[in-house]
């Protein structure tokens, strides 16, 4: 099928717009905004920065009463290690984005809306900076759009490096101009988010979506996917494939089409051990479990795991599960804000554990407490990033128990002691 | 103390301020000009800025601690940020993190003493398709081999990726 969101050649506002770009908007313009969410509600499109939230109804939460500012904020923060996709569609199509954001204001009834980007992205932020300039040439931003009367500006805010910028309070933090240390829910976002306001914030790849549907309706992108599982997705393939990369694909793609046929199958001499199937968050998956699981929510979710961000990250047969678990844990830890306890001790916890097993020091005791505190961390917290760091290692544990085993009977890593030297020769392609 | 700060510069703050319906929230982006201009934030100009934005100055050191990308000290000419997180972890990050070790005889967080080049490793830079990756100060590199880092390197030393802006 014809991609929605990866297109090529519809970079710049001219060719964008010779494509039928920001028709939608025009279209969403003449309707009652209540309609658009209804439409958008219809769609069955659900948020692709990691919960799956559906996004009409996260709209229709919006306070109707008129005399308040709103706000549409976008998730361009782009952290979740293996996630790489809305870089992309920045790079190829952000006019998607900026005329998403639009309709959503119109819909909502925000005259403002934020791009936040991290702050790496410096390439993307001046590219979006660019394409909202030219798209407020055009009367596409800016005051009374196509002369509706609609106001909407549109500013690109950088992030400065902090992962957990991207959970969406502490987002609105950062955006603030504080630490970004995400809020207690309630209150949510649309009812007291930015400024104190009601806020939409969506992913990119969901506000990217939002022209199309407006344009080809509800029902024709419900139509696409697998059951409650609507529309397109991008996928970001990372490790030992011949092809990673994004690729655009329904929902209810096999995870074996998406590996054979858009990645080329794994490369030469390598054999697939696992997978993480959304991002570095959600629990791993074995090659036998991988084999024929689908990629939509209720297929995941059935698989004991998640669709996440839909970064699919590969590991193969030379990989070490208790290597790659430290490198998670090295990260939540180093990640973790420090607001709530479980979050901060047990990410230590886990790191401290996870190092003692890969140095050969650890004991056999050492897997079931390390099951146990990150058991503990599960719905506990202020914000899900103590879970994020438990579902990794609860899965690896169970599924992988062995390698830690082994491990904790002081046998010091095999697979990694044998590749080290082969990767200081050749880092680009020793692994 | 806010003589710190050019008009150059405030006039820019009030641009960017203007984005926002409270001034203060213009506090990282305006942090990040500082550091683009001086390539560090030095206590002075969060002194400055604290006045300008009117906001206590102990708000401004917590959001520069804060932040990784933020610079309290001086830094190389050359910042090389490897990414270690499981995508370039697997693609052999640490065999990069090691050589860049040995030829720049540098650790983490160290500069050369020539001050060309600052050595760090960071988290995910999300573009793990094309793993491993390093940044050099605002640009990436990405599909690293060990070819392609001594590449890298050598231009960096001859100064002759002006292009890419470094
Ligand atoms: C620790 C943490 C990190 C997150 N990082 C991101 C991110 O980088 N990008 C993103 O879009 N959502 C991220 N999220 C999810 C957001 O909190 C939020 O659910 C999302 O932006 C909502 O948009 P959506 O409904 O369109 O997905 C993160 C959540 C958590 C808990
Ligand atoms: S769970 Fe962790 S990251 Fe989230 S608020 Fe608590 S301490 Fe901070
Ligand atoms: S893991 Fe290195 S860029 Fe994502």
């Amino acid at each position: 099928m014809e991609n929605i969101l990866l297109k090529d050649n519809v970079a710049d506002l001219e060719s964008y717009f010779a494509s039928g770009g920001y028709k939608p908007l025009k279209k969403a313009l003449a309707l009652n905004p209540a309609r658009i969410v209804e439409e958008v509600k219809k769609s069955n499109l659900r948020g692709r920065g990691g919960a799956g939230f559906p996004t009409g109804l996260k709209w229709s939460f919006i306070p109707q009463h008129a005399g308040c500012l709103r706000y549409v904020v976008c998730n361009a923060d782009e952290g979740e290690p293996g996630t790489f996709k809305d870089r992309e569609i920045i790079r190829k199509n952000p006019h998607a984005l900026i005329e998403g954001m639009a309709i959503a204001g119109f819909a909502i009834g925000a005259n403002h809306g934020y791009i936040y980007i991290r702050g790496e992205f410096s390439a993307e932020a001046v590219l979006l900076e660019t394409a909202i300039a030219a798209a407020r040439a055009k009367g596409f931003i800016g005051k009374n759009i196509l002369g509706s009367g609609f106001n909407f500006e549109l500013f690109v805010h950088r992030g400065a490096g902090a992962y957990i910028c991207g959970e969406e309070t502490a987002l609105l933090e950062s955006l603030e101009g504080f630490k970004g240390q995400p809020r207690l829910k309630p209150p949510f976002p649309a009812v007291k988010g930015l400024f104190a306001s009601p806020t939409v914030i969506n992913n990119v790849e969901t506000l990217a979506a939002v022209p199309a549907i407006v344009e080809k309706g509800g029902d024709w992108y419900a139509s696409i996917g697998r059951g409650k599982s609507a529309g397109t997705k991008l996928f970001c393939v990372s490790g030992p494939v011949k092809k990673p990369g994004v690729y655009e694909l329904p929902l209810g793609t096999a995870l074996g089409d998406l590996l054979e046929k858009s990645c080329g199958g794994m490369k030469e001499g390598r054999r697939l051990k696992a997978v993480i199937p959304g991002g570095s968050s959600t629990p791993v998956l074995t090659a036998e479990e991988a084999r024929d699981v689908k990629l939509d929510y209720e297929s995941l979710a059935a698989a004991g795991s998640m669709l996440g961000s839909g970064a699919v990250i590969v590991i193969d047969e030379s990989q070490c599960m208790v290597d790659l678990l430290r490198v998670l844990a090295r990260f939540y830890h180093h990640e973790s804000c420090g607001q709530c306890t479980p979050c901060r001790e047990g990410c230590g916890w886990i790191e401290k554990i996870l190092n003692r097993l890969e140095e050969g020091k650890g004991s056999p005791g050492d897997i079931d407490t390390l099951y146990s505190v990150a058991e503990g961390m599960i719905s506990r917290t202020i914000c899900p990033l103590a879970d994020a760091m438990a579902m990794p290692v609860m899965s690896f544990v169970k599924k992988f128990r062995g390698e830690f085993e082994a491990h904790a009977a002081g046998k010091t890593c095999a697979l990694r002691t044998a590749l080290a030297g082969k990767s200081e020769a050749e880092p680009g392609s020793a692994i | 103390m806010e003589s710190t700060l050019t008009e150059e510069f405030k006039a820019k703050a009030a641009h960017i301020c203007a984005r926002y319906p409270r001034r203060d929230a213009a506090l990282i982006p305006l942090l990040a000009e500082i550091q683009k201009e001086h390539g560090f934030i030095a206590e002075e100009a969060m002194d400055a800025l604290a006045r300008l934005l009117e906001i206590p100055y102990s708000r401004v050191k917590a959001v520069t601690t804060f932040y990784t990308m933020f610079k309290r000290a001086p830094a190389g000419r050359y910042h090389l940020q490897v990414c270690r997180n499981i995508s370039c972890h697997m693609a052999g990050a640490p065999g990069l993190l090691e050589s860049l070790r040995a030829k720049l005889g540098i650790k983490e967080g160290e500069t050369t003493r020539d001050g060309l080049f600052t050595l760090s490793a960071v988290e995910c830079l999300g573009a793990c398709g094309s793993a491993p990756v390093m940044m050099v100060n605002e640009i990436y590199f990405e599909n690293l081999t060990a070819g392609k880092l001594d590449a890298v390197l050598e231009d960096l030393r001859h100064n002759r990726l002006k292009d890419l802006g470094l």
